[in-house]
């Protein structure tokens, strides 16, 4: 059996990729993409640790449903939200949107 | 019945209605204000009638309590505020008719009539009050009025300036006045006019009080050395200028200090400044009469001389002397302003080298303002003989010979400069093209009126000479004196106008002449010394204001917006940005929390 710590380790380097993705993409999609990473390195730990915790009634699993469904119906929201932008600015990069800004 | 309240009410509803309504009114508007001044001249005979019956004065009700004093809303009916009244009334009635003629085609037409009956209100008020605060409010209100007409033609800067002018100067006098009323407040406790019998208090106090009373009425009564607006408010309408000069505004100090009499004679000091302050008023504006040319301001420095010949009379002890004066000078300065009123409005200039023989072209015009020169001349048996005479034998009885003097000598000036006037404007040849007629008839009917009441208000003042005389043998001797002065200045100023007879050449007297034609550089005095260190003052303020205040202010204002704008360098609006803080925050706390 695959040990824990793998599970984490994985999980873990996912998370890091998701936040360097996060803070240092200018692109929006790319943004949106990162986030997706941060929650499924979430995801692996819940699975993970409903197996290896051996929770009876897969308490874990089905969070992890859970945070699959809120993160599709984030991913819907933030994609109107960036093709409203676009339409509005044509611009799909952080820096461009500078109407607050004086 | 109690009506005497009511006299000032008229015209200030003439006022309301012609402020309110007068672009509607359009002429009616005069016939608003004529009518209200008609029904106060009713009523000033009705309270006048009143008297003779035993009605006094009364009060309305009580206004306030200063530490158990109170101050009424009261009304004084005596002798004095009755002829007042009837100056007011009936010299403004026939002032008010005259205007409908003067400004019939003035843009500002009711606006004239309102502000006109304002004034009328403000000073029968100011005659009724029975006590200083009352007094003081419109006493203001003729203040306030005397701008507005004054600067009547606010488009000319120089009509602005006169007002303003007027204004400042006669508050110079106020500020000194309400001092004065204070002090005596603080010196002997009452506002009352019926208490200045009987106060008592520190003779130096009370002193004090009456000559700061009296500054008020120098800034109102246009006396040395507050005297310098009256010229200038020859701006205005002439009309407005008649009433300024006979009833409302000028008159109104000559009444203070009658009515305050009683607290004058009482401090002898006091009462020497009013005759001193008169006597240097009466000769200094007499002199300067002499030498200038223009109609109206000889007669506006006359005013200034015979309002000086006034507190004169008051001075020396004279209440019946310079109340009489008071009286036959509104007659005939009333109707003197209305002729040259006419002849302005007839030639269209007021420089009287440029008028001469209008006598043949408005006869009417011309045979009143003979009349009125008469009267102000002190020819006898014209008015202003009886009470000028009234002076001089008070300034006499009563051992004043400097002051004695000074009078008799600006009856000289006032016969001569009098005798100019009518010389240069009336008779001779004319020295100008000139396209003058006979004004109409709304102007001349005023003229005729006053000319008869110029003539003869003098003998109502004659009764009580006939006792003067009985009491005082010098009277005879004082009537030949002042009848030869009037008509030596009369004769004086025929060989030198009309014969043309050069007695002193002008060139061997130019620094007298200069001093006078420039008013013996009063303005320019005062120009110098108290003008231009309050302009440099406010300029130096409005330099610190800029500077130092505002600097203040802005240098706060810089100081919060540096230091802001460094915070302001955190504001990115770049999300990654905030979630990086986020994210550095969280660790930094996960590894203070688990100690690693």
């Amino acid at each position: 059996m695959i040990p824990l710590v793998y599970f984490i380790f994985l999980s873990a380097f996912l998370f890091c990729v998701g936040i360097y993705g996060a803070l240092t993409r200018r692109n929006v999609i790319g943004i949106l993409v990162s986030i997706e990473l941060i929650l499924n390195a979430a995801n692996i730990n819940l699975v993970a640790f409903n197996k290896y915790l051996g929770t009876p009634d897969g308490m874990g699993q089905v969070f992890s449903l859970f945070v699959i469904a809120i993160a599709a119906a984030a991913s819907v929201v933030g994609l109107i939200l960036i093709i409203a932008i676009y339409r509005d600015r044509k611009a799909l990069f952080t820096d461009g949107f500078t109407l607050m800004k004086e | 019945m109690n009506i005497a309240h009511y006299i000032p009410l008229f015209p200030f509803l003439a006022f309301v209605i012609n402020i309110f309504m007068g672009r509607r009114l359009k002429v009616a508007s005069a016939y608003v204000s004529i009518a209200a001044c008609v029904l106060a001249f009713i009523f000033s005979l009705l309270v006048f009638q009143g008297f003779s019956a035993g009605q006094g004065s009364y009060s309305l009700g009580t206004w306030l309590v200063i530490n158990g004093k109170s101050l009424n809303f009261g009304v004084i009916v005596d002798p004095l505020t009755i002829m007042m009244l009837l100056i007011v009334t009936f010299i403004g009635c026939f002032i008010l008719i005259y205007s409908i003629g003067y400004m019939h085609d003035d843009p500002r037409f009711s606006r004239y009539f309102a502000y006109i009956s304002l004034f009328m209100s403000s000073m029968l008020g100011l005659v009724l009050a029975d006590n200083f605060i009352l007094l003081l409010i419109f006493w203001e209100g003729v203040g306030l009025c005397s701008y507005l007409l004054i600067a009547f033609w606010y488009e000319r800067p120089a009509a602005a300036a006169a007002g303003l002018k007027a204004f400042i100067t006669t508050r110079i006098g106020d500020t000194g006045f309400l001092v004065g009323i204070l002090i005596l407040f603080f010196a002997c406790g009452t506002f009352h006019f019926t208490d200045l019998k009987s106060v008592t208090g520190p003779e130096s106090l009370l002193t004090l009080a009456a000559i700061l009373i009296f500054t008020g009425a120098m800034g109102k009564s246009a006396q040395f050395p507050l005297h310098v607006w009256l010229p200038d408010a020859m701006e205005g309408p002439t009309a407005v200028s008649a009433l300024i000069h006979a009833a409302t505004m000028v008159a109104a100090g000559v009444y203070l200090v009658a009515r305050c009499f009683p607290l004058f004679s009482a401090h002898p000091m006091a009462l020497q400044t009013v005759a001193v302050i008169g006597g240097i008023s009466a000769l200094m504006a007499a002199t300067i009469a002499t030498v200038n040319n223009d109609i109206k301001r000889v007669l506006a420095y006359s005013t200034i001389s015979q309002l000086g010949l006034m507190m004169l009379g008051l001075g020396v002890g004279g209440l019946s002397a310079g109340t009489f004066h008071l009286m036959t000078h509104a007659f005939f300065k009333a109707l003197l302003f209305l002729c040259a009123g006419s002849v302005i409005h007839a030639v269209g200039t007021q420089d009287i080298q440029k008028m001469g023989g209008l006598l043949s072209k408005m006869k009417i015009t011309g045979a009143t303002f003979c009349i009125g020169t008469l009267a102000l001349a002190g020819v006898p048996p014209f008015a202003g003989f009886w009470s000028k005479d009234e002076i001089l034998l008070t300034a006499w009885n009563n051992h004043h010979p400097i002051l004695f003097v000074v009078a008799l000598l600006t009856s000289f000036l006032t016969a001569f400069y009098m005798a100019r006037l009518i010389f240069l404007v009336l008779f001779g040849s004319a020295r100008s093209q000139l396209h003058a007629h006979e004004s109409p008839l709304t102007m001349t009917i005023p003229l005729m009126v006053l000319s008869v009441f110029a003539a003869f208000a003098g003998f109502i003042g004659a009764p009580i000479k006939e006792v003067g005389m009985e009491a005082h043998g010098g009277s005879f001797l004082i009537m030949a004196i002042s009848t030869v002065v009037s008509l030596t200045g009369l004769g004086l100023a025929y060989l030198l106008y009309i014969r043309r007879i050069v007695l002193i050449p002008v060139s061997s007297v130019s620094g007298l002449h200069n001093l006078l034609v420039n008013k013996y550089y009063i303005d320019e005095i005062y120009d110098y010394v108290l003008i231009k260190p309050c302009l440099r003052l406010c300029q130096g303020s409005f330099v610190f204001d800029a500077k130092i205040v505002d600097g203040l202010v802005n240098a706060m204002a810089s100081i919060t917006q540096f230091f802001s704008g460094l915070l302001r360098k955190t504001q990115t609006g770049l999300i990654q940005n905030y979630l990086f803080v986020q994210i550095l925050s969280l660790v930094l706390l996960l590894i203070w929390l688990l100690k690693i």
